[in-house]
């Protein structure tokens, strides 16, 4: 048996009283981009920042059950944060490029881990933007503010500042929502093309995007997981009737 | 309700270019090149106010050297390192409560405490350390303002790259509320330059250029008042005024530049 990227069992979150994620019980394959669908609200987010721990900065954030990833809980007691965040990169709704050059951009995770030397960084920052198809466009003006790119270049920067970490997850949480088509079709392109060498988890709220990119699809609903199944079959036949009201458009 | 609201606007105006005016009217003749070389001469009689300018920014610098490190250490113990809870809000009463305190209570404190009962003497270092106190509430405030307007999103991002909360503090939140920070430090500056009451009592009255950190010394603000009440020479306070004035102006025309290419960035 191959062993899972991710494994959930029976896991729960919670912010303060408020249960936002209900007994989830799921598994990730390596290699896989694992498409999440859901309606606002619905614990998409929350199950990725889950994940990365992301959910640890706020206060009263607290789980239960067992989250696994590549067989290891991450909630067990001498986790390594720090480490499990560069594992699971995760590029956000919104570009958020940090204030400063295209280079220290894409080179900052690498700084943080204590990497040093101009020619690695070099070589790390060349290859992350390559992958994301960036480097033609920004090999020039790499000491220009990152603020100055468009919003497609910024997200497709967010994405290789993530591959700069060399992980084993991407994480994208509705990377393309703010986008125009072009700059979506070329993040699903590269993420077409990363899915041999990463785990990728893509939350969207574009039951379309799912569609098109991912090999298998979770919904989720009021912080419960519905159903989860080979994308053709969640799309085409799924078994839970709120599943076709969401990917029919009833609601959502 | 217009023209009446324009009116008093208007008076507003007049009273502070009549009272800028009128000082540097009455100063600006007795300064000269001379003036502000050379030390004072019979108590202040003859001569110009350079030991008084140099008192005058080695008390700041001291000040600033002290109050600076304390507050952003305090404005970044605030904003990152707690959650908002009784404690967060008792610190930041009792800052506040600081902030509006008469300058002289400062002072009579500062003698008390660091003039007699620490044994420094009349000295720059009595004086720093009470105008460090005193000025230490508007460095925190504005710069746990600048903190907060850094971006919660800039933080998530460097924590889900692998930052350590120290990394993230140090490497994006405070490269980002910089210019807000200085434009406190630049405000606070201001505030030490012109400041009488409190060093009067704690740096003392000495004409000499002071040689270490136990030296009296007399600052430009001190130094008016005791030739303004002394009634030793008229012409030479309105002088040291119009030079203070001038200082104080600059430093705060610094200030809002400075505060104004940082709305622009973040807006």
């Amino acid at each position: 048996m191959i062993e899972a990227a991710v494994r959930a069992k029976q896991f729960s979150h919670f912010f303060g009283p408020v249960r936002t994620l209900k007994d989830i019980s799921l598994e990730i394959r390596r290699n896989e981009i694992f498409g999440i669908i859901g309606p606002a609200g619905s614990g998409k987010s929350t199950f990725l920042r889950a994940l990365n721990r992301l959910n640890d900065l706020v206060p009263g954030s607290r789980t239960e059950g067992i989250l696994e990833v590549h067989g290891k809980d991450i909630y067990a007691r001498g986790t390594s944060v720090i480490e499990l965040r560069r594992r699971l990169g995760m590029v956000f709704a919104t570009p958020i490029p940090l204030p400063r050059s295209v280079f220290e951009n894409v080179a900052f995770g690498a700084r943080m881990a204590g990497v040093k030397g101009r020619g690695i960084l070099n070589e790390l920052v060349a290859d992350s933007l390559r992958k994301t198809a960036l480097w033609e466009e920004v090999m020039d003006r790499l000491d220009a503010s990152a603020l100055k790119l468009s919003g497609g270049q910024q997200q497709r920067l967010c994405l290789a500042r993530i591959l700069a970490l060399k992980p084993e997850f991407i994480m994208l949480d509705e990377p393309t929502s703010g986008l125009d088509p072009i700059s979506t079709m070329k993040i699903e392109e590269t993420l077409r093309q990363l899915k041999s060498e990463f785990t990728i988890i893509l939350v969207t709220n574009n039951t379309k995007q799912a569609a098109r990119v991912a090999d298998r699809t979770a919904f989720f609903l009021s912080g419960e997981l519905v159903e989860v199944d080979r994308t053709e079959k969640v799309f085409s036949a799924p078994s839970d009737p709120r599943t076709n009201d969401y990917i029919s458009g009833k609601f959502g | 309700m217009r023209a009446l609201l324009w009116l008093l606007t208007a008076v507003t105006v007049f009273i502070l270019f009549f009272i800028i005016f009128y000082v540097l009217k009455k100063g600006l003749p007795v300064v000269s090149l001379e003036f502000l070389t050379r030390n004072p001469a019979e108590m202040g009689k003859a001569g110009g106010i350079f030991s008084t300018i140099v008192g005058t920014m080695a008390l700041t610098l001291l000040a600033i050297l002290i109050a600076t490190p304390l507050g952003v250490g305090s404005a970044i113990f605030l904003t990152e390192y707690t959650q908002e809870s009784w404690v967060t809000r008792v610190i930041r009463f009792g800052s506040e409560c600081l902030a509006g305190i008469p300058s002289i209570i400062f002072g009579l404190f500062g003698f008390i405490l660091f003039v007699t009962k620490l044994g420094f003497g009349w000295s720059l270092l009595s004086g720093g350390l009470t105008l460090a106190f005193m000025i230490l509430p508007t460095i925190i405030r504005t710069s746990e303002e600048a903190i907060r307007s850094v971006p919660y999103a800039y933080r998530e991002v460097s924590f889900s790259l692998g930052s350590t909360r120290w990394q993230t503090v140090t490497r994006v939140v405070l490269p980002s509320a910089l210019p807000g920070i200085a434009t406190g430090v630049i405000l606070s500056i201001g505030r030490s330059i012109g400041e009488t009451a409190a060093v009067i009592f704690t740096s003392g009255s000495s004409l000499h250029i002071p040689t270490s950190l136990f030296s009296s010394s007399r600052t430009m603000s001190v130094h008016f008042y005791i030739l303004a009440r002394e009634g030793i020479s008229m012409d030479n306070a309105y002088g040291t005024a119009a030079v203070l004035i001038i200082a104080i102006l600059s430093i705060n025309v610094l200030a809002y530049s400075l505060m104004n290419r940082f709305i622009r960035r973040y807006s």
